[in-house]
Order: structure tokens, then C-alpha cells, then sequence
């Protein structure tokens, strides 16, 4: 449980921090950049708040 | 009911305000690296940013400034305030009470929490332009100073309001949301930097530093501002922070220090909060400057939203309100140190209506910089005082520690410095013209010699 966790908000930090070259080397849009950036801070903080004192037991 | 709950909490919590701190609760580096990350990652670093294009500071002033300034600010924190935290081992204010005596901690206690007011005020100032996005609120000028309206008002209150209220509770909660709040913070920042650099016309990075020299830094100030130059910036970053290194506040945090060497994991605010960030927000605002013809109106969370969409609105008001809660408490424990009898909420209450009151007027924002400067300066000489009295006194032969050893509440000798050095800095500005951004460095030595000649008359009269 806790490395899905762990996976899945990393890929939400991932996801914050990535489609921002894309738009920089023309790739993405800055639209689908922002859409993406929402995804990654779902991931991001979902997880950790929902299952925070499961984190904080183990 | 919960506030019992809380208070029993709180009681059982041990700090160890008055004794050193034992060997069993010391931290490694690594906790200070991210500590000092995330707490200088805050809503004022999308403030300071834009300010500095305002001001019309060039790319290469700004980019080398911010790399030696924020040296220096390390290096502060390594060689001055952190030797004396892990060799004491107790808090700013105990040691204050050991030289100073109890009547004049106190005084730079109401100070410091007047300061710690103004600062969260900024702070949920900034959340407000995030949240008042959706209902179309009149942004502020750079130049104003008043309230833009009742709308505005409303915002800063109901902001304040949740602030203050979920600081009456303690900021236990708060503390570990910003631990997870504070990575994805500066991935935001970055990315949003990042992502509108082709809108500024970077299409390599080879070309990076022409763009930020023609379209970011230009070194032409906005209408109203004063210009910025390499040295505004390096002692800016110098000296923002003076109240914490120079000025010994984060003696109370280095304290539980393994060694003294964790003084430099200040590089991590400092470098990532304060070099990064800073960058990162003033990208975007030359952005917004672009696009909205110049226009002088300012508001942060504004700026935000349209680099990085509704995830750039949520980490302003994230960044603005995580840093505004623990400033609130801070500002109500020190009050609290002046009135013990008092209830911490109450307390919580007074110093959050203050806050609020104080974030309605722009001008916080505004001059930020030099109220973040202003902050320093008063607050430095407390430190620049422990300084001497810890080093030098027992060289010189003179009494470290005079109000403990002497029983005193008052040491005449740290008030007259303390309100001579900041005579002295006011005397330096207004017939040399030199700004308050400069006035750390002569100001700092100028306390110590007045310390160390105000003592060598006051400690006199205890040798007869």
C-alpha cells in the first residue's frame, strides 16, 4: 500500500514538473500543460491527505 | 471541548524553552536542508520576484546578486548564528533574558510580534488575490497604498478569518500539510516559469540570457519605482532574513542542531525559496507585463493563474496561507511571553484581527521589500548584541550574561544600544541618503560598539 502511495504521487510531482518542457520544446499545449498540472496535484495531494494517517502508522 | 483537547496537547508538548535541549531530540542535517526548503518557499517569493522587475534591476545583477547574496546569508547563518545555538542549546528569547533581563526581552518580544503581524498580513494579502480571482476584484496597484474597495476588504477578512481561526488551533496540522505542500510548491513554480519562457520569445536555452536581458530584467524601472542595482539585490538577499541569521531568531531552531555545520542547510531556502522562486515569479510577471501592456496593476495570485492556471491560483493561496498560519501562532507566542496568564487563543484571536486588519492595506505588498528590510534592521541588533556578549565579553574582561548574574530585568546597557544603533541607521539614511537595504552592514557594526561601550560604564557601577 504504501509504494502504490508512494508511486502514485510521485507521478503526480512528475506530472507538475514535466509537461512544462513539453511546452517548452513545442510538444504540448500550454492549455494541455495546465490540465496536466491539476492531474499531477490531484496525485499529489489526494494520496497523502486521504490515506495520511495510514502513512503516518506505518 | 477540542480547545481542551488542544490545550492538554499543547501542555504536554516540551520545547524546552528554558533549558538546554538534551542529546536524544538533536537532528541531523538533512531535517535543516528540508526544514529551511520549505519554509522559505512562501507566498511573499511571488511577491519579492515581481518587485525586483519592477524596480528595473538587470538579468545579470539579478541572477549573480541573488548567488553571492544568498552566500552571504549562509554563510550568516553558519559562522554567526549557529555556533552560539548548538553550544547554548536554548531559545533566542531565554538567552535575550540572560543579557538583557526579562522588562526588555519583553519589549523586543511586542516588537517582534508586531513585525510577525505585518509579515503573515502580506502573506494573506497574497492568498486574497488568489481567491478573489473567480469574483473579479480590482487588483492594486504597484503604487497604492488604501484598500481598492469593500469587495477587496471582504476577501482580506474572510482570509484572515480562516487564518486566524485554524491558528487558534494550534498549527500542528498545519506544519505537516506544508511538509507536503512545499516539494510540489516549487515544481510549480519551476514549471510555471518553464512553460511560458516560448511566450517570452526563448525558443533555446542558448538564448535564454538575451530574452532575460531584453524582456525580463531590462534594467528600465516600471513608472513610480525606484532602480535596482546589483547591489540592491545582493544585499536584499543578504539581509532579508537578518532578523533570523544575524539577528540569532533561528537560534531557537538550530538549537536541536547535531552540529554547528547545520547552519549551511540554510542553502536549501535559500537556493531553491530564494534564487529559483524569485526567478521563477519574475518570469512570470514580465509575462504579465507583456500582455497587459505594462499596466501597473498588481496581484499575484492574478499573475499565477494565467502562467499556470488554476493550479498556480491554488499554490499562491497554499503558499500564502502555510506560511501566514505558523507566522500567526509565532506572533501570538510572543505575545503570550509577555502575558503567560493569558489564553493562547485568545491571544491567537487579537494578533489574527491585527494581521487582517493590516493585509487590507496594499501598501504591505507593495513595499514589501522594504518592510521585509525594516524588519531586519530593528530586530538585528538584539542578535548582533548576543553576539558580543557571547564572544568578546569574556575576552575584554567584561560580564557576559549580566542580567542573570546581576538579577536584573533591565539591562540599561542593551536598551541603550539596541535604540542608539537603530538612531544611528535612521542618522545614516537621512544624511547620507543611503537606502534601507544597506543600512545591515554599518548598522550591525555600529551596535557592537556601542554594546561594548555602554556596557563597559553601565557593568562599572555592579565592580564598585
Amino acid at each position: 500500500m504504501k509504494i502504490a502511495i508512494k508511486i502514485i504521487t510521485s507521478i503526480g510531482l512528475l506530472l507538475t514538473i514535466f509537461p512544462s518542457l513539453g511546452v517548452f520544446y513545442e510538444v504540448l499545449s500550454q492549455e494541455e500543460n495546465k490540465n496536466f498540472m491539476v492531474i499531477g496535484t490531484i496525485l499529489w495531494f489526494g494520496p497523502k491527505i486521504i490515506f495520511k494517517e495510514k502513512l503516518e502508522n506505518k | 471541548m477540542l480547545l481542551e483537547k488542544l490545550t492538554t496537547h499543547l501542555e504536554e508538548v516540551k520545547e524546552y524553552e528554558r533549558e538546554s535541549v538534551p542529546a536524544s531530540r538533536w537532528r541531523g542535517f538533512k531535517s535543516f536542508l528540508g526544514m529551511y526548503a520549505g519554509e522559505h518557499t512562501a507566498g511573499t517569493e511571488f511577491v519579492i520576484g515581481p518587485l525586483f522587475v519592477a524596480h528595473g534591476v538587470g538579468a545579470m545583477d539579478l541572477l549573480f546578486g541573488l548567488l553571492l547574496g544568498n552566500f552571504l546569508a549562509v554563510l550568516s547563518w553558519a559562522f554567526i548564528c549557529s555556533p552560539i545555538a548548538v553550544r547554548e542549546r536554548v531559545t533566542l528569547y531565554y538567552m535575550l533574558e540572560k543579557i538583557c533581563g526579562k522588562h526588555l526581552t519583553n519589549a523586543y518580544n511586542l516588537v517582534n510580534a508586531l513585525m510577525f503581524c505585518f509579515l503573515a498580513g502580506s502573506m494573506i494579502a497574497v492568498s486574497a488575490t488568489a481567491i478573489g480571482i473567480p469574483f473579479n476584484i480590482p487588483s492594486a496597484k504597484l503604487t497604492d497604498w488604501l484598500p481598492s474597495g469593500l469587495p477587496w476588504i471582504l476577501i482580506v477578512a474572510i482570509v484572515g478569518a480562516v487564518t486566524t481561526f485554524v491558528a487558534t488551533l494550534g498549527y500542528d496540522k498545519v506544519e505537516k500539510f506544508s511538509t507536503i505542500a512545499a516539494p510540489w510548491m516549487i515544481f510549480v513554480f519551476l514549471a510555471a516559469a518553464i512553460a511560458v519562457l516560448p511566450e517570452l520569445g526563448v525558443t533555446s536555452w542558448g538564448n535564454f540570457l538575451q530574452v532575460a536581458q531584453d524582456k525580463i530584467w531590462t534594467g528600465t524601472p516600471l513608472p513610480g519605482q525606484s532602480k535596482f542595482t546589483f547591489w540592491h539585490i545582493l544585499f536584499f538577499a543578504w539581509f532579508c532574513n537578518m532578523a533570523m541569521h544575524i539577528g540569532m531568531a533561528d537560534m531557537s531552531i538550530l538549537r536541536y542542531a547535531k552540529k554547528w555545520t547545520a547552519g549551511f542547510a540554510s542553502a536549501g531556502g535559500m537556493y531553491v525559496g530564494h534564487y529559483i522562486a524569485w526567478v521563477a515569479s519574475g518570469i512570470l510577471y514580465a509575462l504579465f507585463l507583456q500582455q497587459n501592456n505594462q499596466n501597473l496593476e498588481f496581484a499575484p495570485g492574478q499573475v499565477a493563474y494565467s502562467a499556470a492556471g488554476i493550479t498556480g491560483a491554488l499554490c499562491v493561496i497554499v503558499a500564502g496561507w502555510t506560511t501566514a498560519n505558523p507566522t500567526i501562532y509565532r506572533a501570538g507566542l510572543a505575545l503570550q511571553a509577555i502575558m503567560p496568564q493569558a489564553k493562547t487563543w485568545k491571544i491567537t484571536l487579537i494578533v489574527g484581527s491585527i494581521t487582517t486588519l493590516a493585509a487590507c492595506f496594499p501598501a504591505l505588498v507593495m513595499q514589501l521589500l522594504d518592510f521585509v528590510a525594516l524588519y531586519g534592521l530593528i530586530l538585528m541588533p538584539m542578535g548582533a548584541i548576543i553576539f558580543i556578549d557571547y564572544w568578546l565579553f569574556p575576552r575584554i574582561g567584561l560580564s557576559s550574561n549580566l542580567a542573570e548574574l546581576k538579577n536584573l530585568n533591565f539591562n540599561v546597557a542593551a536598551l541603550i544600544t539596541w535604540l542608539g544603533s537603530l538612531f544611528s541607521c535612521f542618522l545614516i539614511a537621512k544624511t547620507t541618503g543611503l537606502e534601507i537595504f544597506f543600512l545591515g552592514l554599518p548598522g550591525w557594526f555600529l551596535t557592537a560598539l556601542l554594546y561594548i561601550l555602554s556596557s563597559y560604564f553601565y557593568q562599572k557601577r555592579f565592580s564598585k
